[in-house]
């Protein structure tokens, strides 16, 4: 038999996650379009940041939730189904990656050096909202060069826990690290991004305290 | 007394406000007494906030289209006992 599948435009904006879930383990296509189209572009944003490559990027988006829906009997509902699909997504892009990696070294587990120097060079203090000098492009561009200067190790914590908002613990299960590891690099990230953006974002007048 | 170094290693700690009462208070005393820890602070406590609040870009329509191509294929291939 024939069946044809579309992945209509749903109603279920407003339906809550774990009824759709549901409603997609017995086979509601709709509901599980409407979980797709909730997630997608955090998905795949997520996937750009680790992978820095757009077409692994979309790879990863369709593989995620090809998984997803494949395995969704496994989900098991204790934790969110946005957190169970992040660690797919993860583990695909961590897959690309590696399997990306030849001469030049992308891998996680890499031996950093645990940083006694966190790395502070220029303290010149911000404006109340530094961000509004920027257009919404501008800006975005600003926090994405900034995000991808940043070394695989400390970039994936970052984005797991202060883009994506993961807990401490879910990004350490997600990226297969402990939590002071996942501590000790999200410092890092954070300290190299201020210090990045500060460039741009400094108090105009504040030059003085510059020492770069 | 607590060190700019032993503050910077709470920092992360101290603005995710996972830190007990206790070294709370030693590093809110440490930055009213040292003005680069709080602008460290202070800027670190910014950082994350742009960050938090960028809305991811919608799909490109291409992408997504591509996305949705593939999973119908997948579900319908799901649908009539194939195993991929």
């Amino acid at each position: 038999m024939m069946v044809t599948v579309a992945m209509p435009v749903s109603s279920q904006a407003g339906v809550d996650e774990s009824t759709l879930v549901a409603q997609s383990r017995q086979g509601d296509t709709v509901a599980f379009g409407e979980l797709v189209r909730r997630y997608e572009a955090k998905i795949f944003r997520l996937a750009q940041h680790v992978t820095q490559n757009r077409e692994d990027a979309e790879d990863v988006l369709q593989e995620t939730f090809m998984k997803a829906y494949e395995h969704l009997d496994q989900f098991q509902g204790n934790s969110k189904f946005y957190t169970w699909i992040v660690r797919i997504a993860v583990n695909q892009a961590l897959m690309k990656l590696r399997r990306r990696k030849t001469d030049k070294s992308v891998s996680l587990d890499e031996t950093i050096d645990t940083g006694e120097d966190t790395i502070v060079r220029e303290v010149a203090a911000w404006d109340e909202d530094p961000e509004q000098r920027f257009s919404r492009e501008e800006l975005g561009g600003i926090l994405d060069t900034a995000v991808e200067s940043l070394e695989p190790p400390y970039r994936s914590v970052f984005v797991l826990r202060d883009i994506e908002e993961l807990s401490t613990e879910e990004t350490a299960d997600a990226l297969g690290l402990s939590i002071p590891a996942v501590k000790s690099r999200l410092l890092r990230a954070r300290l190299q991004l201020r210090e990045k953006l500060t460039r741009y974002f400094k108090r105009k007048g504040d030059d003085a305290f510059a020492y770069m | 007394m607590l060190t700019c170094k032993d503050f910077l290693k709470e920092l992360s700690d101290y603005l995710d406000e996972t830190v007990d009462k206790e070294v709370l208070a030693k590093l809110e005393r440490h930055i009213t007494e040292c003005p680069n820890c709080w602008v460290i602070a202070d800027t670190t406590r910014k950082t994350i906030r742009v960050y938090k609040g960028m809305d991811p870009h919608p799909l490109p329509s291409d992408v997504e289209s591509r996305l949705m191509r593939a999973l119908e294929k997948k579900i319908a291939a799901g649908k009539s006992g194939q195993t991929t």
